[in-house]
């Protein structure tokens, strides 16, 4: 597979991405609080990103206006955050490029090797196969305060979280 | 930045058992790990201590739950393991009922390894029949065994990476397949081996738990154990509606859905951690990091002595066999080679001429092995179960359990070879001398 997901899981772009976007647009970001892409969006709230709600069912998500699509955002978008089956993807990742997001990022099991071909064409960095959460979890914020393995290794003193 | 690291290099096993889990206090810039002694945690407001409850944002709420100590150990064990995290507990008994009542519920049905450990024995016959779990124990040599013993309602393969007093080594790569046909999870317990001798996740396990109190901590100084989990079964296949579903337990949570691959242990911990208790203590998560921190060292020097050791025995008049997956003869040497190519462990039995009475003579005679009934401490262990554990059973009972009226289970610690060989060769000339009226009194 020259498409695996793995080819868009990048430790560098993924930690790049998370240190400079400040506006996430989650496509599929349910007002149910149990649903894991509210869990999501709580949380890179919380964490200060500017979460913006696409939902076309929904007018407001975690105190944000929801957009009907992509498209409709009238201000500039750093990442792309997709909670949608993956045959969604590639119509996205053609929005993604029109509207000149930053990154594409395919949320855990939205695998679609089609869309991040058409992301990657237009400019955008791709993450696939990962969740946005513990990903900064992992890199900046405390994941390993309940035992998850963060892959980390580290001797040097951090500021505190 | 400082400290992003993970992904761009793959640390080796020693610099993980060095630093796994643990980054520097950033209030103190201690070095050591801190001992968090502290029941509980300062909330910053509201808000934040909402998100923790909900398992919204990682956070601590109650040291029965999560401890920044504790949580330094299990990230290290995971890491150690290749696991996605782990959950530690009281005790290796603890873990490994808080980690088989997560995943099943009454009606289901387990099929075990005949050679475990017996407390493990005791815990899935007695704990579990009276939580309605049916039991199947196998041969865990025979894979047809493992495999008749499969009903619908079977959710779980259960076995150890070393058996005992057997010796049996355990055909991971096999029983995970087996298991994953079945749409089931493998769960190993991998006490004996240790990471550093076997990683079951590599081979295919699910579930990996330990009695943290033998090799891991090395000091016999504390109990406790741990559960670490690959993240790779997929507990939404229809099978397991008691991690998948919306938890009653957990305002309507599906635990499966909302943390994927680390689903499982997220309930392990906000469920069954919180709602049985059996937390492990702060402190004796500080001593078992001090062990883990030369796990490797250790385990070389137990696997070698082990070795010599088992081969004075081999050699011994006195000695009827040595069941030690790592002597050449052994019927297990074949697997060892394939799972435990650094060494099948230091924990191994052996029969010795004569029966219950020379048995007790022997351990009656020795000065540096230990008489006691643990494993995996750094110092030299001896038991005869016919007179201390199993002395309650008849001869035929105890050859049921793989155990003979002679049989002697050593636990090979890290001091000179050549005194420990010493000391068993003394302590076989004492039984060789009794005379036959001894012997049979």
């Amino acid at each position: 597979m020259i498409d695996s997901p793995a080819r868009y899981q990048e430790p560098d772009t993924i930690r790049r991405l998370l240190t400079t976007a400040s506006t996430v647009a989650i496509v599929g970001l349910s007002a149910n609080v149990l649903r894991p892409s509210n869990f999501v969006g709580f949380y890179l709230q919380r964490h200060g990103y500017r979460v913006v709600p696409v939902n076309p069912r929904e007018k407001e998500i975690l105190g944000e206006v929801s957009y009907p699509s992509l498209s409709a955002i009238p201000f500039p978008v750093d990442i792309v955050d997709v909670f949608r089956a993956p045959d969604a993807v590639p119509g996205i990742a053609h929005e993604a490029v029109e509207i000149g997001a930053g990154a594409l990022w395919l949320q855990f099991g939205v695998i679609n090797p089609e869309g991040a071909v058409i992301a990657e064409a237009g400019g955008l960095d791709v993450v696939m196969d990962r969740c946005m959460k513990v990903e900064h979890a992992r890199f900046l914020g405390r994941m390993h305060w309940l035992g998850f393995n963060t892959g980390r290794v580290t001797a040097r003193r951090q500021s505190a979280v | 930045m400082s400290g992003d690291n993970a992904g761009i290099r793959e640390f080796g096993f020693d610099t993980r058992a060095v630093h796994a889990g643990q980054r520097p206090d950033p209030y103190t810039g201690a070095r050591a790990v801190p001992i968090f002694q502290t029941t509980s945690y300062v909330f910053e407001d509201p808000e934040s201590a909402a998100a923790y409850f909900n398992l919204q944002e990682y956070g601590n709420t109650y040291s029965r739950i999560m401890n920044p100590t504790v949580a330094t150990f299990e990230e290290r064990i995971a890491s150690l393991e290749g696991a996605v995290g782990g959950v530690a507990f009281a005790s290796g008994l603890a873990a490994q009922a808080a980690a088989l009542f997560t995943m099943l519920e009454s009606g289901d049905h387990v099929v075990a390894s005949s050679a475990l450990y017996g407390g493990s024995v005791t815990q899935l016959k007695h704990v579990l029949r009276k939580l309605g779990v049916a039991l199947t124990f196998v041969d865990p040599d025979r894979m047809e065994e493992w495999e008749g013993a499969i009903r619908p309602d079977t959710k779980l393969l259960f076995g150890e990476t070393i058996g005992n007093p057997g010796g049996n080594v355990l055909d991971i790569e096999a029983v995970a397949a087996l298991a994953h046909r079945h749409g089931m999870p493998l769960m190993v317990d991998n006490t004996f081996a240790t990471p550093y001798l076997c990683r079951p996740i590599d081979w295919g396990a699910d579930i990996v738990v330990h009695s943290a109190t033998k090799f891991l901590g090395g000091h016999g100084t504390s109990i406790g154990g741990v559960v670490v989990e690959a993240g790779k079964f997929d507990w939404s296949n229809g099978r397991f509606p008691v991690v998948a579903d919306p938890s009653p337990a957990y305002h309507g949570l599906a635990f499966h859905e909302t943390f994927g691959m680390y689903g499982y242990l997220m309930k392990l911990r906000a469920e069954s951690l919180r709602d049985l208790g059996g937390a492990m203590s702060p402190f004796n998560a500080f001593l078992f990091l001090l062990g883990v921190e030369t796990l490797s060292l250790r385990m070389d020097r137990h696997v070698r002595n082990a070795v010599e050791v088992a081969r004075f025995l081999s050699d011994h008049p006195g000695v009827e066999r040595v069941r030690y997956a790592g002597l050449p003869d052994s019927p297990y040497a074949p697997l060892a080679a394939k799972y435990l190519p650094r060494g099948a462990g230091a924990v191994f039995a052996f029969d010795v001429h004569g029966g219950r009475r020379a048995g007790t003579t022997l351990i009656q005679s020795l000065d540096v092995w230990s008489h006691l009934a643990n494993v995996g401490d750094a110092k030299s262990l001896i038991i005869h179960p016919a007179s201390t554990t199993h002395r309650q059973l008849t001869d035929d009972e105890l050859a049921a359990a793989g155990i003979g009226p002679g049989t002697i289970r050593l636990s090979v610690g890290i001091e000179d070879a050549g005194d420990l060989i010493w000391d068993l060769r003394r302590g076989l000339e004492r039984v060789t001398a009794q005379t036959p009226e001894e012997v049979t009194a």
